[in-house]
């Protein structure tokens, strides 16, 4: 299988598959104060510094979760009432943008009903925020502004140091969802002094499911745990932890500090190659997303004439494994927000396809896909009535 | 993308892969008796049949589709329905309903029932204009739809289509038809209706078009 979805999820990188093996059997539950207990607090704080070195920030602004979802889901509903003194009291106002991933855009639509005022930013072509228009929707009570570092679909990296520094100079606190950017594309939290928050997850840069962190800069407002009970993280997120995903992600993350640079350059040219041999070699295609500022390993690719699912589907039956924005693989009427948000015409995003490529990739796998590409969109562009 | 809705049958793979009966010559060479077109590509799906008629019979369906896996095979489906044993007499080839279709299939997931209608209704423009072009047109049956909204002029029909499309909710429903935007006294009424047909189609993952006991 040629697995080409790696922004959907990654495979375990094998040193982060050997510590997971190695810490099955420490049991331990964190908070106790025995010997049993303090052996895995030992490793689950090493975890936590090993990501805070990776951004360059403390170790205590990292809290784990269960999801980059859970991370954004906490961040944004500790924006509304409820019972801690932490959490907001009168109306408030956030701006966010209309192509943020559905943990974020399901949470907002989510609070509007709680007395919060939400402005979705529109994107440009290649799916840009315009820094410009977060500053005009700025209102006295904005009190957050939340906008993804880069999109999952289409992998534009948005101006998030010029949306941040506008955040800074009217004194709102600035979230990003960083879930597909951590991995490929540099972040220093202490340089990038204008993020606040910042969402990843694990099982996107090769450490298992189940987990993910927020950063919470120190200093920044209180913010109220979505969920309640003991003290852990910082009484920021109650429940025994996941000491294995904990381990596992401070593992991955040790591994991207010596592996990402030249992976980074080694799957930017893959993703080239691959980008440039479907243009070559197949006509009446549209690449979806930023040319320049889009992540390494992300191309979207509308195959004009042919439907998404059914390229997925005869990628798949050829060992390639790819995802689509049409809207018969999404289940619903409606094909990708994303896709449809750049482009008003629907048959763009009913035929993308977007392959994102991973450590894993080589070279012989993209000049196979190229070529089993082309024949899986003629074939269907053979059986297309659309001329 | 979520998980749901990929558990296609065998049968649905198999006309996947190797979808019988496509158009391969261009159109004109072919010289169909009656073409029917039906979707579009901005909705996701969009069908074009051809038929060949001898005797009152379909002797020959050639087709082509902008269409996902449920829309190919379910056509390619159809294309063999329709023309087996000598092919169909008109009258049952416009019999033919998207359950007969799913339930040759051996069922669909729920979620993709809207994919595999426009076949169907294809077949039905193409049989139309045929007898449009043989000068038959007394024999195009009239739609026995009943208007269940007069101000917006919606039929029972229309909400069928609506909800095998994929609509399970009144707010979408009247999005997309804009029934009972006028004096909206048919309101409980399209509600109903509406709740009948999702129930109908969607109250199990997998619809194999057999009547529910």
């Amino acid at each position: 299988m040629i697995y080409l979805d790696n922004n959907a999820t990654t495979p375990l990188h094998p040193e982060v598959k050997k510590k997971i093996i190695s810490f099955l059997d420490k049991y331990g539950n964190p908070s106790s104060a025995h010997s049993i207990g303090r052996e895995v607090r030992f490793y689950i704080e090493e975890a936590r510094k090993e990501v805070a070195s990776f951004f360059n920030c403390l170790p205590e602004e990292i809290i784990f979760t269960a999801s980059g979802s859970e991370a954004n889901n906490t961040i944004l509903k500790s924006m509304v009432k409820c019972c801690s003194n932490s959490c907001s009291t009168e109306s408030v106002h956030i701006i966010s943008s209309s192509i943020e991933h559905p943990s974020v855009l399901n949470t907002l639509k989510c609070i509007e009903h709680q007395h919060v005022e939400v402005t979705y930013l529109p994107v440009d072509q290649y799916g840009m925020v315009n820094p410009d228009d977060v500053r005009k929707a700025i209102k006295k009570n904005t009190s957050l502004i939340s906008i993804m570092f880069a999109n999952n679909e289409i992998g534009t990296i948005q101006p998030i140091e010029e949306i941040g520094k506008i955040a800074k100079e009217y004194n709102i606190p600035f979230h990003t969802d960083a879930v597909q950017a951590v991995g490929k594309v540099k972040i220093d939290l202490s340089k990038m002094d204008f993020i606040d928050y910042l969402t990843l997850s694990g099982h996107k840069i090769y450490a298992p499911k189940g987990i993910g962190a927020l950063y919470k800069r120190n200093g920044t407002k209180p913010i109220c745990p979505l969920i309640n009970g003991g003290h852990q993280e910082f009484s920021l997120r109650a429940g025994t932890e996941n000491t294995i995903g904990i381990v596992a992600l401070g593992e991955a993350f040790r591994q991207l500090k010596i592996e990402m640079d030249e992976e980074v350059a080694r799957i930017k040219y893959l993703r080239d190659k691959l980008e440039n041999g479907l243009k070559s070699k197949i006509e009446n295609i549209k690449i979806n997303g930023h040319p320049v500022h889009r992540l390494p390993g992300t191309l979207n690719v509308s195959f004009k004439n042919i439907e998404g699912e059914s390229i997925l589907l005869r990628l798949d039956l050829y060992g390639i494994a790819v995802s689509t924005g049409s809207a018969c693989s999404t289940g619903s009427l409606e094909p990708s927000h994303v896709i449809s948000a750049i482009c008003d015409i629907p048959e763009i995003a009913h035929s993308s396809v977007r392959f994102s490529l991973g450590r894993e990739n080589t070279e012989d796998e993209i000049d196979r896909t190229i070529d089993t590409v082309k024949e899986v969109v003629e074939f269907l562009r053979k059986i297309s009535p659309i001329v | 993308m979520d998980g749901i809705g990929w558990n296609y049958s065998e049968k649905v793979k198999e006309h996947f892969f190797n979808p019988k009966n496509i158009l391969t010559i261009p159109e004109e060479e072919y010289k169909a008796d009656g073409i029917g077109y039906v979707g579009s590509p901005a909705c996701g799906d969009m069908m074009k049949i051809y038929i060949k008629v001898k005797d009152n019979r379909i002797v020959d369906l050639k087709w082509k589709t902008f269409g996902c896996a449920s829309a190919i095979g379910s056509t390619s489906m159809l294309s063999e329905m329709v023309t087996r044993n000598g092919g169909l007499t008109l009258e049952d080839a416009y019999k033919i309903t998207p359950e007969d279709i799913i339930k040759e299939l051996g069922g669909l997931p729920s979620n993709k029932i809207h994919c595999s209608v426009l076949g169907d209704k294809a077949l039905r423009e193409a049989i139309n204009d045929y007898y449009r072009k043989t000068g038959q047109i007394d024999k195009i049956p009239s739609k026995e739809a009943k208007v269940v909204c007069e101000c917006l002029n919606v039929t029972d029909e229309d909400i069928r289509m609506e909800v095998l499309e994929g609509v399970k909710d009144f707010e979408t429903l009247q999005k997309r038809t804009k029934v009972a935007t006028g004096c909206g006294k048919c309101k409980e009424n399209v509600i109903k209706l509406l709740n009948e047909f999702v129930s109908q189609y969607y109250s199990c993952d997998v619809y194999t078009g057999e009547e529910k006991k």
